[in-house]
């Protein structure tokens, strides 16, 4: 009843333009936003934080970035679990030549230093599109990883083949390494995802992501438009790698503190990045927050629902999770192929009407 | 009244000013492979006019339009724009000259609104970079708010308010072919292409249709080429028509000298082989 635009007139291009239109969904948004920054961290604690919240903001950070090179720019990429590695890797070398320099810059130099190999790994996709452009980023993710394995002065010589994340502060707060406390680990995160959000949502509402989309619905029109192609599809993979960078060196430093290339960012993490912008909504910002929570909840639920509620014996409820997760993805897809995001948007255009539907 | 429509520029009988040569074909001449599609074929557009290019299925139309807009490049002969000659190049680079366009299939960005579609037009009016839309602050969101309201101008002038934030896709034939023609009208053009503006619509989409292509004529100065079938929209419209037959020209002048001319009615109604 309260949900609609009635009465909320705009009288500037700017209050129209804006990302909310809606009132109540501006009042919502802040009130997520307060609720994230000023009240969770008081209360989370090593559980929640490493099984829901960490993960949740690394991968929708991650999802993110693919999302502007597959959901906006329609050029498909299996090379995201690669793009992280190089994320991790370009920090982990980084904080070990450079301890004086605050954390902070490591990561976004690496973002800085993947949006580079991104762009050389997508420079194909000026001659092929679809499914051959995927099987050219899964040669980069393939690549990638075993350049990280086989080359010891990424990993530092370490006899382990590992790469451990030295202690690292920011504002004299650790975040970094095994004595990092729980708040500190979910801040950083949060932060990162907060204003890597609003810089996505900035690029793909303006120009740049006309150019995007213009290329992904009809490249040839976009072309004869005026859009340069080759500089819409770099800058593409550019900021989707840069952020895709960011979540790979996040994903290390913070969350998981020490990784192996070929475990921690093998294939199945472009995979996984993949279900979520698919099942989250390609071309939506909210998708990508919607399938990261939807593919990081989701075992997590099935496991506190098996073992913890029904009493079955772990290994068994692991298997079924594998099987339930599948499933699920399979049947939301049939239902509804365009994602969460279509979904929610349904809802809204429902509540906009609601209680009189005409 | 009798006008020399040779001098720099003249007036026409319903008082429109025809300025100089705008765009200027010599000799082009495009192959594909073994068929040539357009055979060594020349002439001009002027400032402000309305220039049909008119014949038969087959007959080079569309290639001739894909020419114009750089999307093809003719084996032989010179494009001429504003009076310099055209260097080989991309379409984008075509576009960023002036030149807007229209297509036979629309080629809109369906997953986009209608209002993103028409200000992709006007992306050469924005130069703002990566960093400063990432923020979205100063130079980005100033220009951004400028050219809205340029669209919106559009958006008025072609009656397509109610649309405005509804995805492309959703829209019904007759409104996506306006929605095309005002990203083409947003970008400015000095030259705008239309390649079969009334294909496939009823007689009042018709004349809307025509109505918007005078007044866009008539308000903004818009110099127009347009590929059409209806002879009878045609010859309406136009200052001056070409027509074209397997890839040759067999006829140019106004739509009287056109309708008169033996070659064009051969073409169009056949001739007996005795």
């Amino acid at each position: 009843m309260f949900y609609r635009e009635a009465g909320d007139f705009k009288t500037s291009y700017r209050d129209d333009n804006q990302t909310f239109p809606i009132r109540l969904d501006r009042a919502g948004y802040w009130i997520v936003l307060f609720v994230a920054f000023c009240v969770i961290p008081f209360f989370v604690n090593d559980y929640w934080v490493n099984s829901i919240f960490a993960p949740f903001f690394i991968y929708a950070i991650a999802a993110l970035g693919l999302n502007i090179l597959t959901g906006y720019a329609g050029q498909v990429s299996l090379g995201t679990g690669g793009f992280m590695a190089v994320g991790a890797y370009s920090v982990y070398k980084l904080m070990v030549a450079f301890p004086d320099i605050n954390i902070v810059f490591h990561v976004l130099i690496a973002g800085g230093i993947t949006a580079a190999v991104g762009v050389a790994f997508g420079l194909p996709s000026l001659r092929i599109k679809g499914f051959y452009l995927a099987v050219a980023t899964l040669a980069a993710q393939f690549f990638l990883v075993w350049l990280f394995n086989k080359v010891a002065w990424f990993y530092n010589y370490s006899a382990s083949g590992q790469i451990n994340a030295p202690e690292r502060s920011v504002l004299g707060v650790v975040v970094t390494g095994p004595n990092t406390e729980a708040w500190a680990k979910y801040m950083i995160c949060l932060v990162f995802l907060v204003v890597l959000a609003w810089v996505a949502r900035n690029l793909t509402r303006g120009m740049t992501g006309r150019k995007w989309m213009g290329i992904r619905d009809m490249d040839i029109a976009a072309e004869i438009i005026g859009v340069n192609p080759l500089m819409a599809k770099m800058s593409a993979f550019a900021v989707s790698s840069f952020f895709v960078g960011v979540a790979g060196a996040l994903f290390f430093a913070v969350y998981l503190g020490a990784a192996e290339a070929g475990e921690s960012f093998g294939i199945t993490k472009s995979f996984l990045v993949l279900f979520m912008i698919i099942i989250g909504g390609l071309g939506s910002i909210f998708g990508s927050f919607a399938g990261a929570a939807f593919m990081v909840l989701m075992p997590v639920i099935l496991k506190n629902l098996l073992v913890g509620t029904m009493g079955w014996p772990t290994e068994i409820a692991a298997e079924l999770e594998f099987i339930i997760v599948g499933g699920l993805i399979v049947i939301f897809l049939i239902l509804e192929p365009h994602g969460l995001a279509q979904l929610w948007r349904l809802t809204k255009e429902k509540l906009r009407l609601w209680p009189f539907p005409h | 009244m009798t006008t020399d429509m040779n001098a720099d520029s003249y007036v026409t009988e319903d008082g429109r000013t025809i300025g100089p040569v705008v765009m200027d074909l010599k000799n082009i001449t495009l192959r594909f492979g073994g068929v040539v599609a357009i055979k060594d074929i020349s002439f001009d557009i002027r400032e402000g006019e309305i220039r049909a290019i008119i014949g038969p299925n087959g007959a080079g139309k569309s290639s001739m339009l894909n020419v114009i807009s750089g999307f093809y490049k003719p084996q032989e002969g010179e494009v001429w724009f504003r009076g310099s000659k055209r260097p080989q190049m991309r379409p984008y680079q075509v576009a960023r000259q002036g030149l807007a366009r229209t297509f036979q299939n629309i080629a809109l960005f369906d997953g986009m609104t209608v209002l993103d579609n028409i200000m992709t037009g006007r992306l050469n009016k924005m130069n703002s970079n990566l960093l400063q839309q990432a923020i979205w602050k100063g130079k980005a969101e100033k220009e951004e708010l400028e050219n809205r309201e340029a669209c919106e101008k559009v958006i008025d002038f072609l009656e397509i308010q109610h649309i405005r934030k509804t995805p492309v896709g959703r829209l019904p034939y007759g409104l996506k072919k306006r929605v095309e023609l005002a990203r083409a009208l947003a970008a400015e053009p000095s030259l705008l292409l239309l390649d079969e503006p009334m294909a496939g619509m009823n007689v009042e989409e018709k004349e809307d249709m025509s109505r918007f292509i005078l007044d866009m004529n008539d308000e903004f100065g818009t110099t127009i080429a347009l590929i059409e079938h209806d002879m009878g929209v045609v010859m309406d419209l136009s200052d001056r028509v070409v027509v074209m037959d397997y890839g040759k020209k067999i006829g140019d002048g106004t739509p009287d000298e056109v309708r008169n001319n033996q070659d064009v009615i051969d073409a169009y109604l056949g001739v007996s082989h005795d």
